[in-house]
């Protein structure tokens, strides 16, 4: 029971703070939200088999009960995917924001205001010609 | 074991050995990665039209990849459906790439051919896959391939429309995998024709879950399908893709309608107790909204592109009328339609891509420009294109429209949703037809002072959208073939028990 919750919370959590980073409007917290979500995904989907603790995935002489496998496989499946797209997407974002001169998702040309409290970071990467 | 007996995996395999070929070619010889390219869509289409041949009287072929046996290994499924997608997407690509090569839009980056065999791989796999996860890794594979074939070319446009095509999919993928972990939690199996048996025998307490992972998973389809409130991304998209591309993304939101109507009747359909049908309340208002939305579209475009965009987006909706039906007759109607709307899609946009090369600086934006080298006769593809799109005689459009309205009409218990449906797809093409004409009459009509833009060296680039329109009015020929096909494809889609008995062999009841 506290391992659920204990994994339950987690997920919560991390959803929570990844949806919260990738509603936000700067291309590289939108990248952190997702990295977050991915994250939390793949404990759900490690999940997904229950939360069995001290048993083996696959067979051994000496047990004779066991966890399930098969979600482990599809959490290696996720993680080397979702990987391979947050390298992509990171790339692409810096891409885009050294040719457009704009970080925003929406590609707008923004001055870096106050309120986000961004405007030094945004200065002093030269963001603004 | 002869080559026919592997049939069924040839559509997958050809283009992942095609890919690498074609990069370890590209680097020193376009020419043999192009032919590269070329044999491997003409092979596509040679072994789709086989394995037509082959189910086109009923069968459905399992493929055990490694033997393993059904619910434990993963199994490709081949019926009239699955064929019908893939030899739609061989023509499809073969008409794309036709174009790409021809203008030359393939040279313009790197890697143009391996994208696009991969995106191959990626589309037929999932067509053919019977195995959810299977289906999800072969939805990435399709997406990372199209991601770099959205950004070909690049420039600050596709850069732009790029991020949020990649973060709305990455999204879309999370929730993708949540619904599959909720799915596999609750059956304990991840095969869709074991699922759909396994889904009778949840315990009550967890209905309530398994309905949240079934409108989880359509709602990522309707992401892919671009249907309404989803849809925002595609416009921008694929408006900014090279034309070539975005003919070919045609077939992506088919994609996701294609994984509504095999996985809503196989693994929620009439045995799945509680959770039958769980999804279709929502499915025929967003259809509804969305055939609005995309002709609206067409409507106010202000480039000939972005109006092709917006008909993808309108004719997807149609289709997702016809599909809400969720009964044979409308489920045919509906596959009929769908393989006339990919091409329709495809020849509006590589039409949009003939003008704008001849217009110099105006490219296909909806004004007027000087007249330019041969505006008559690609008027008269745009027109044809157009005709097709909204659905006016002769072309298939009209055929298409008029079975699903005629199909929806004869639906038991919509007594209040077939005159809806008949409003919004007779007024929606209404509202088609005069967004076409004035951008139309716009591009090709009027004409402005000023010097004629060079015309290109040859009209080479008119073969891919009258190859297309060709096919279009074959279709329109051929309708009574190819609807009595859609609709048995649609009856065998809406029988699960009939394919779960092939796939799981001695365990089906």
């Amino acid at each position: 029971m506290t391992y659920e919750f204990l994994v339950a919370s987690a997920i919560g959590v991390l959803v929570a703070g990844g949806i919260y980073l990738a509603l936000r409007a700067r291309t590289f917290q939108v990248v952190l939200g997702l990295t977050l979500i991915s994250h939390a995904v793949n404990l759900f989907l490690f999940a997904s088999g229950r939360l069995v603790i001290g048993r083996p995935p696959i067979w051994d002489k000496t047990v004779s009960a066991y966890t399930d496998p098969l979600p482990q496989a599809l959490v290696l499946t996720a993680i080397v995917i979702t990987f391979g797209m947050t390298a992509f997407v990171v790339i692409l974002a810096l891409r885009s924001f050294l040719e457009t001169g704009s970080d925003h998702v929406d590609g707008d040309r923004v001055p870096c205001d106050t309120q986000d409290g961004m405007a030094e970071d945004g200065r002093a990467k030269g963001g603004e010609p | 074991m002869s080559l026919a007996a592997h049939l069924a995996i040839l559509p997958v395999v050809i283009p992942a050995l095609a890919a690498p070929l074609a990069l370890l070619a590209m680097r020193r010889r376009r020419g043999l990665g192009v032919g590269i390219a070329f044999a491997s869509c003409l092979a596509l289409l040679a072994s789709a039209l086989a394995l037509m041949g082959q189910v086109s009287g009923g069968t459905i072929l399992a493929y055990e990849l490694g033997a393993w046996p059904a619910p434990f290994g993963i199994v490709l499924v081949a019926d009239r459906l699955a064929a019908l997608m893939l030899v739609l997407t061989a023509v499809l690509s073969l008409i794309a790439l036709i174009h790409a090569v021809v203008t030359r839009a393939d040279a313009k980056g790197w890697h143009f051919h391996p994208l696009f065999q991969f995106q191959l791989l990626g589309l037929n796999g999932a067509f053919l896959t019977g195995d959810l996860f299977n289906l999800f890794v072969f939805f990435e594979v399709l997406l990372i391939a199209s991601y770099g074939l959205m950004l070909h070319g690049q420039g600050p446009a596709r850069l732009k429309a790029g991020v949020q095509y990649v973060v709305v999919n990455l999204v879309g993928s999370a929730v993708f995998l949540i619904a599959l972990g909720m799915l596999y939690a609750l059956t304990g199996t991840l095969n869709m024709a074991d699922m759909g048996l396994k889904v009778a025998e949840v315990a009550p307490a967890d209905q309530g879950l398994l309905r949240i992972a079934a409108l989880l998973l359509v709602s990522v389809f309707a992401l892919k399908a671009a249907l309404a409130p989803l849809h925002l991304w595609l416009v921008r998209t694929y408006a900014v893709s090279t034309p070539a591309v975005a003919a070919l993304f045609a077939i992506m939101t088919k994609v996701g309608v294609y994984a509504i109507i095999r996985v809503v009747p196989q693994v929620f359909g009439e045995g799945a107790g509680a959770a039958a049908w769980v999804p279709a309340p929502y499915l025929l208002p967003a259809a509804l909204v969305s055939t609005g939305i995309g002709f609206a579209g067409v409507f106010v475009a202000r480039s000939l592109s972005e109006q092709a965009s917006y008909a993808v987006v309108g004719s997807t909706g149609t289709l997702l009328i016809a599909v809400a039906g969720w009964s044979a007759g409308s489920l045919g109607a509906g596959l009929y339609y769908l393989a006339h709307s990919t091409l329709a899609a495809a020849a509006l946009f590589l039409v949009a891509d003939v003008a704008a090369r001849r217009r110099g600086d105006y490219r296909d934006a909806g004004t007027p420009g000087p007249a330019f080298a041969g505006r008559g006769g690609i008027g008269l593809l745009f027109m044809a294109a157009a005709i097709a799109a909204t659905g006016l005689p002769p072309l298939s459009g009209f055929i298409g429209k008029l079975l699903i309205l005629t199909s929806v009409a004869a639906l038991p218990g919509w007594g209040w949703a077939w005159p809806w449906s008949w409003g919004v797809i007779l007024g929606t093409t209404l509202i088609g037809v005069i967004g076409f004409a004035r951008v139309g009459s716009a591009v090709f009509w009027k004409t402005t002072e000023g010097e004629a833009p060079a015309a290109p060296a040859s009209r080479a680039d008119l073969i891919a959208p009258a190859l297309a329109l060709a096919l279009l009015a074959a279709l329109s020929a051929g309708a009574g073939w190819a609807s009595g096909y859609a609709n048995a494809a649609a009856a065998q889609v809406l029988d699960p028990a009939r394919s779960a008995a092939v796939v799981l062999k001695e365990r089906a009841p």
